[in-house]
């Protein structure tokens, strides 16, 4: 059996999940601290691609991305190469539909972190950089975990948009997903259900470890135990 | 090293008006929930920002809204003690003491720790974590954390709130003694009055933002300068007042005359007070301010009654109750003697007039 579409899928989840994380960090520790009028237009447009139909996404992203799209003309001139039909745009397509369960999760478990924690350590002269990565970073950890897992588990399983972005090219764009898909089309069911064990596999192995890392972690939370 | 700080903050519906001067020693603020305390204290750490006004500390500005000074707090050399302590959860004795001493030499960081866990009695504790220690030993910890850093101001925040009545005194002693080690002032904050007055010499009274006494405890408590400072340091009588001549008051809302101590005249005072515990059951050799009263109420304690009482003579419906405590052993032979003939003596050196 032909396993590139193992590799592409691992490839394209594993990209994702990191400029999923990167992004989906970032934009919850912006909104974090911002207090202006557009937050909650600014919420809402980070969550839209969780809630609209994978369809939606690709075809957004199709008209962002062509060839007479804002950001295609950008990369046109700039690179002279399209992203569409590309392996670049699998990555895109999961990253996008992955980032909002990083950045919803990522919000979460920072607003659960103590302000008084950071105020300590701001009386205590520590500056604001350090103070997210060695106090904000740690104590937000389970719940940045569980996000990035998420978002992994979601890129991984992504579909409708990778396929309208993308495209179905095997060797280059076909994940598993994809590859289920028209293994059925085609009647090879045999030969599909492979690949569903193979992603079932690969989904639990990464929920799992996750559970029994963060179990082995130093729990966090302020409040004593007695 | 002197603390200064005249700030205003405006916030809907609140609005913040102190003006503090905190000399070498510890000044307490004291104050209901809501009167702004926790706040003054935010805004010198440079936790929140005062919406105009200044603050300085030593020969340094920290805050000044008209030059457009505004240290941030990592700049301000402020230790700030929280009332839930606010120790790094994920991090150990030693590593919550380390946190603000990163630029130092590793040895001399170790040194610097060992000698800090030994000033506040943590020793071989230093590799466990905030959730393996005691409520106590966890201040001692937010202690320990802020002054490793020789801040020149100390800024505690109802420290106690947290801790069971026997730790409380246990950790004051505590917190009295590391006070009196440590060179700098400090600022403390609380509601408790009698903390207050047993750990500050100096006390400032916030309520509803606004500073209404300062000044040496014994002046606030003895001779408070107004109604509402006279509630908060826990005056339970007050009385309306006529001022009449010759050293005396008609003490409108008790029914009675009171003789009061010339210097303790001011004039165009509104009300008088007494604290309970200076109301006494009268002696034979009480003849001035002692007066035939009836028992209302009797709530007991463990070691003393309290009663409420109404003065005898003026019978009248409007009158409000005097109360006062008596040791219990005091109260049997009161009881043993009638009630009757039960006097109170209320001493004219202990009666305040005020606005």
């Amino acid at each position: 059996m032909d396993m590139l579409p193992l590799w592409i899928s691992l490839k394209t989840s594993l990209s994702a999940t990191f400029l999923a994380f990167v992004l989906g960090v970032t934009a919850a520790k912006l909104m974090s601290v911002y207090r202006g009028r557009l937050k909650s237009v600014l919420d809402g447009v980070f969550i839209l691609p969780l809630v609209l139909p994978p369809t939606v996404v690709g075809f957004l992203l199709l008209v962002l991305f062509g060839r007479h799209g804002p950001l295609g003309k950008v990369l046109t001139a700039l690179f002279s190469t399209t992203v569409i039909f590309s392996w670049s745009a699998t990555v895109i397509a999961s990253t996008v539909v992955a980032f909002p369960l990083m950045y919803r999760t990522a919000r979460g478990a920072f607003e659960q972190v103590d302000p008084h924690m950071l105020d300590a350590a701001r009386t205590m002269g520590i500056p604001e950089s350090s103070i997210f990565t060695r106090i904000t970073m740690p104590l937000a950890w389970p719940g940045i975990a569980a996000g990035t897992i998420l978002a992994f588990a979601r890129a991984l399983g992504e579909f409708g948009a990778t396929l309208m972005l993308a495209g179905n090219i095997p060797g280059k764009t076909q994940t598993i997903p994809l590859t289920i898909f028209f293994l059925v089309e085609s009647g090879q069911r045999d030969k599909a259900a492979l690949w569903v064990l193979i992603i079932i596999v690969i989904s639990l192995a990464a929920i799992t470890g996750l559970h029994y890392w963060t179990s082995h972690q130093i729990p966090a939370g302020g409040q004593p135990e007695r | 090293m002197a603390l200064r700080a005249d700030i205003e903050r405006d916030l809907p519906g609140f609005k913040l008006r102190v003006s503090l001067d905190c000399q070498e020693k510890t000044l307490g603020l004291l104050g209901g929930s809501g009167s702004g305390k926790s706040m003054t204290l935010r805004c010198i750490a440079g936790l929140d920002k005062p919406t105009r006004g200044r603050i300085t500390l030593g020969g340094r500005v920290l805050f000044d809204s008209k030059e457009g000074i505004d240290l941030p707090p990592q700049q301000r050399r402020v230790g700030f003690l929280f009332q839930n302590y606010a120790l790094f959860p994920h991090l150990t004795v030693a590593g919550n003491i380390a946190m603000g001493l990163r630029g130092m030499k590793k040895h001399e960081q170790k040194k610097t720790i060992k000698e800090m866990v030994a000033k506040v009695k943590l020793e071989g504790m230093e590799n466990r974590f905030p959730r393996q220690l005691s409520g106590g030993q966890q201040q001692r910890v937010a202690l320990a954390r802020a002054l490793v850093l020789q801040p020149e101001v100390l800024l505690l925040d109802e420290p106690f709130s947290a801790l069971d009545n026997h730790l409380r005194g246990e950790m004051e002693q505590e917190l009295k003694d590391l006070l009196g080690s440590y060179d700098g002032s400090s600022v403390f904050v609380t509601h408790n009055l009698e903390e207050a007055y047993r750990l500050c010499p100096n006390l400032l009274i916030l309520e509803d933002g606004n500073v209404i006494a300062g000044g040496p405890r014994e002046d606030i408590f003895n001779n408070p300068p107004n109604l509402a400072t006279a509630r908060i340091t826990g005056c339970q009588n007050l009385s309306r007042i006529r001022i009449r001549k010759d050293n005396t008051v008609e003490a409108l809302d008790w029914g009675c005359v009171l003789h009061v101590n010339s210097n303790n005249m001011p004039s165009g005072a509104s009300y008088a007070g007494i604290p309970s515990r200076y109301i006494r059951p009268a002696g034979k050799d009480d003849l001035i301010n002692a007066m035939h009263c009836r028992v209302i109420n009797v709530i007991e304690s463990p070691y003393q009654v309290t009663l409420s009482v109404k003065l005898l003579g003026r019978e009248s419906n409007n009158l409000s109750c005097l109360k006062l405590s008596v040791q219990n052993e005091e109260w049997q032979r009161i009881i043993s003697q009638g009630l009757e003939e039960f006097k109170i003596c209320l001493p004219p050196e202990r009666v305040f007039l005020t606005f």
